[in-house]
């Protein structure tokens, strides 16, 4: 995870031409332009599984632990089914749930975080202390306490803790933001010009905060991919569901590597490692946007 | 006035020129700029923010960095040049043979040292190792800025902003260096603090001979303690000569306007006149003189051909309103 | 004195929150799972001890909440955490005490080991800005942050145990051997400990690296430095002493915050060698519906985390002489 304090740009409204900046942006900056390509790839094979696999996943009406071939590309699992089918299809679980939890965490981080740093006072003590109290607890311990006593409880259940789990560090940046933000003159017209708190919050304060907005929905999706591969991995997940998770509770249940299979552990978390990479390098890149000290120094050789 | 009119210059700038790389064209701060500093001489460097003269200064002590680019010179310190040297025989030179102040102490002393450990890591790496050495001259720059020495345990946050200022210029004087280069070393502080330092740096600089650089944008400030004055817009000297005569009798235009900006407190009342438009985008400079689409006494062959320096009594002034009959430089 | 005081503060009622998570959350699930694991306790322990459990997991029905709080923490204090029903007849203390060595020397050292390393390759890497290290540097390291610890676990053992056969499969120490402090005894905990140490540290150093070359750049373009090259220092000594010493200090920081990040791949590393520490134990107490092991194991875990935190606060307090020096 990256410390850096983002430089608040200049204050005003969020400009029309908002969505092609974004493209331009990736285009412009070689990490985004492979996180974006690597995401998208993920998206269309959650949204098209069955353009890409041909088999069902959950069907075991194939022989046992077969090598790759040209039939089953990635070979089969101990329980005679299509490896290559269950990855792709397993693709939908982690993104949906990557997704839905970084959003939820987001908003979270926002109503906290910005709330804390445009009310200061006693709610911003608070809210930091809160916000300082589950920064610093160790989560995934948390995350499997809770889960093991809510086994099978479901999906929702899970997102409810990852997101209760993962919005601190989001929270802690957007106050700095907030606070650095506050104090412009741009804020103080507003207040003048009568504008209630919640309308300068919406309308002046997040347009200037979109970059650190993304950056920190990229970070709680990342988060939310591993700590959901990580529980499915230890067996608190549900076990039925398709997932790359599950996929390797199966395959460490099964000892695939020691029983020779081993492309059945390590394709799901090669997936594991590509999507949280995508998320991960779009984060830096939208760091780097947001504080231009860090882009890339082109060194002019000779002279 | 301790300047030596028959001693060799101690520093000679000689077509510098230093680029700003963008995304776009290049921004060029400083252009083929040409002068020369003598010893123990005091000379001003004006010019509106963003005109090249920090990175000018920053260019002749050889401590820019990237995105900035030296393209073109040659930065003589007592006849050698300063470009040319290895990093290693330049390193030998800095601070002994001149020294830096730079605008804010806060941002220029390691907040997480001491400042008598910043001295003594300047004297360490100049071969003097001796602690006993070290302590004593430490002691006496200090007392020759008029701070008492046992601040020299103190850490930069725990001065005064003029305490800091004048510990850095203590820092600057610990090897009694010919030529100080300051860059705006009042402008963070009021106005009464400013003052002071002023005249302890003019005391100073009697008392020790050294040259000095001082650049800044405040007129007032420099036309009262300067020996020579440099005015520079859009990254180049368009007026450079003896103070007295600048401040008189200004001939560029734009020195004209800078000096009707500041008015006298004294004398008759008149109306507050200022340069009208902005200065230039550095990487998209306009044809011709520089400053022709701002000058009230603009000229047609203005906008065609960038004028060279011609001599105007004492000074040196860079526009065809000075152009002799017959040309005094080509 | 008052950053001190603030940092004790911090750290005193942090672990109260924890505390009282602990208490609170067992009473807060659904379906109350912990009545099926005091049907195995029955009879098997003192009536005190299951009426200690009970307290702990909220089953007295006739006892005030604030009461059992009060019991609880009472509990607490006096050491009192129960039995273990993973390792029953053991006391959850006496597993505890057992697996806290190995998860302090595994994860310990190497999370140190690779906070130092990392820090200094950030460094060098921020001072050659531009050069060759410096771009390669972060896209690699943010690729290998975002891995899965228990993935990279799962690639070591196959790449370095099952096909190289240099180290072995998991476990603390080889089947059959005494737990003497004999030479050979140390050299088995070594070659076990290796690929998990190498897991944690690939891993994790990703994160340390960029965050010392993040602030190593906004440090470098800091006043002092040009000063620093003024006065005709050697480029060692402004490196370290100079830009170093002031980028680290936000990193320690960043280091306290991310612990609880780094303890948590840990786990799963523990999880995959079979390593016998605390996250290990965690994970077969919670095979085992061991709540009561479980519960205190994610106390321990926390309160290592904590005590980590405050001991960089105070190595911060030593450093930043502006900290020192407010009075």
């Amino acid at each position: 995870m990256t410390v850096s304090v983002a430089a608040a740009p200049a204050g005003g409204r969020l400009s029309s031409g908002a969505l092609r900046n974004l493209a331009q942006a990736i285009r412009g900056n070689r990490k985004a332009t492979v996180g974006a390509a690597l995401l998208l790839l993920f998206i269309l094979i959650a949204i098209f599984p069955g353009v890409i696999a041909r088999d069902n996943p959950s069907a075991d009406i194939y022989a046992r632990a077969l090598n790759p071939s040209f039939k089953h590309l990635l070979g089969t699992t101990a329980l005679g089914q299509d490896i290559f089918a269950q990855v792709i299809y397993g693709t939908r679980q982690s993104l949906i749930i990557a997704i839905v939890a970084g959003l939820l965490a987001t908003a979270l981080s926002v109503l906290i975080g910005v709330t804390a740093g445009y009310a200061g006072g006693l709610v911003d003590n608070v809210l930091s202390l809160v916000t300082d109290i589950f920064l610093v607890i160790p989560t995934f311990p948390l995350i499997i306490v809770i889960a093991a006593y809510t086994k099978n409880a479901g999906d929702w259940v899970l997102i409810a803790v990852l997101v209760a789990t993962g919005w601190s560090y989001g929270a802690r940046q957007l106050r700095v933001q907030t606070q650095s933000l506050r104090n412009r003159d741009f804020l103080v017209a507003a207040h003048l010009r009568g504008e209630r708190n919640g309308r300068i919050i919406v309308f002046e304060i997040l347009p200037n905060m979109t970059s650190l907005l993304v950056a920190n929905f990229l970070g709680a999706a990342l988060y939310a991919v591993l700590a959901a591969a990580g529980l499915q991995f230890v067996g608190l997940g549900n076990p039925d569901i398709q997932s790359w998770g599950t996929m390797l509770y199966w395959a460490q249940n099964n000892e695939a590597l020691q029983a020779g299979m081993p492309l059945w552990a390590i394709v799901p978390g090669v997936c594991l490692a590509l999507l949280g990479a995508a998320f991960a390098l779009l984060n830096y890149a939208f760091d780097e946007m947001s504080n231009p000290a860090l882009r890339p120094v082109r060194r002019k050789r000779g002279r | 006035m301790a300047v030596d009119g028959s001693a060799p210059a101690i520093l000679e700038v000689q077509g510098l020129t230093v680029e700003y790389i963008t995304d776009g064209p290049p921004a060029r701060a400083v252009d083929d700029v040409t002068f020369s500093v003598r010893p123990g001489e005091f000379l001003g460097l004006v010019g509106e923010s963003g005109c090249g003269k920090s990175t000018m200064l920053f260019s002749i002590a050889g401590l820019l960095q990237p995105p900035a680019e030296v393209r073109d010179g040659a930065v003589l310190f007592k006849g050698q040049d300063l470009r040319r040297l290895s990093e290693r025989d330049l390193r030998a030179i800095r601070w002994r043979g001149f020294s830096v102040v730079m605008q804010s102490a806060m941002n220029a002393l390691n907040p997480v040292k001491s400042v008598g450990a910043q001295f003594s890591d300047a004297m360490r790496a100049h071969g003097t190792t001796d602690a006993e050495q070290i302590a004593q001259r430490s002691q006496e720059v200090m007392r020759l800025v008029g701070i008492d020495p046992v601040h020299l345990r103190s850490y930069p946050h725990q001065l005064s902003g003029g305490m800091r200022q004048r510990a850095m210029i203590a820092m600057a004087l610990l090897f009694s260096p010919d030529l100080i280069l300051m860059d705006e070393p009042t402008s963070a502080l009021d106005v009464v603090a400013q003052r002071s330092l002023m005249y302890q740096i003019k005391e100073l600089q009697e008392r020790l001979g050294f040259a000095m650089i001082f650049v800044t944008h405040d007129m007032s400030l420099v036309t009262r303690f300067s020996d020579r004055l440099a005015v520079m817009y859009a990254g180049k000297i368009v007026e450079i000569g003896p103070t007295p005569q600048i401040f008189n009798h200004p001939s560029h235009p734009y020195t004209q306007g800078l000096f009707d900006a500041f008015p006298s407190m004294y004398g008759e009342r008149r109306a507050l006149i200022g340069i009208p438009g902005a200065p230039p985008d550095l990487s998209d400079l306009p044809s011709g003189c520089k400053f022709h689409p701002r000058c009230p006494q603009a000229r047609p062959e203005c906008s065609q051909e960038d004028p060279v320096a011609y001599q105007v009594d004492d000074a040196e002034v860079r526009c065809v309103l000075y152009k002799p009959v017959k040309a005094a430089r080509g | 004195m008052t950053y001190v005081v603030r940092r004790l503060s911090f750290f005193v009622v942090t672990l109260w929150a924890c505390i009282t998570m602990n208490f609170l959350i067992p009473r807060l699930m659904p379906g109350n799972p912990a009545l099926d694991m005091m049907a195995r306790y029955q009879g098997r322990i003192s009536p005190v001890a299951y009426k200690a459990l009970e307290v702990a997991f909220g089953l007295q029905t006739h006892q005030s909440l604030p009461a059992a709080y009060v019991s609880y923490l009472g509990n607490l204090f006096t050491g009192d955490l129960g039995t273990s029903l993973t390792f029953f007849p053991d006391s959850v203390e006496s597993v505890i005490a057992s697996a806290l060595p190995w998860t302090l020397g595994l994860v310990g050292l190497t999370t140190i080991l690779a906070f130092i390393l990392g820090t200094v390759v950030g460094m060098i890497g921020a001072w050659r800005r531009g050069g060759k290290l410096d771009s390669l540097l972060p896209p690699i390291f943010i690729i290998t942050s975002a891995f899965p610890y228990f993935w990279i676990a799962l690639l070591a053992i196959l790449v370095f145990s099952i096909n190289l056969h240099w180290f072995p499969l998991g476990f603390g120490y080889s089947n059959g051997a005494h737990e003497t402090l004999t030479w050979g005894f140390v050299g088995d905990v070594l070659r076990h400990a290796i690929l998990p140490a190498l897991t944690i540290l690939v891993t994790s150093i990703g994160g340390w690296i960029l965050t010392m070359r993040n602030n190593m750049i906004t440090t470098l373009s800091e006043d002092y430095v040009s000063m620093a090259r003024a006065k005709g220092l050697s480029p060692g000594r402004i490196m370290i002493d100079y830009a170093g010493r002031n980028a680290i200090l936000p990193n320690l920081t960043g280091f306290a915050m991310s612990l609880g990040f780094v303890v948590s791949g840990a786990v799963l590393v523990e999880y995959v060698f079979s390593y016998p520490g605390v996250g290990y134990m965690l994970l077969e107490a919670v095979d085992n519906g061991d709540y009561a092991l479980m519960q205190s194991l994610f106390l321990l875990i926390t309160i290592a985390v904590l005590v980590a935190v405050l001991i960089l606060d105070f190595v911060t307090f030593a450093i930043d002489p502006r900290i020192r020096t407010q009075s």
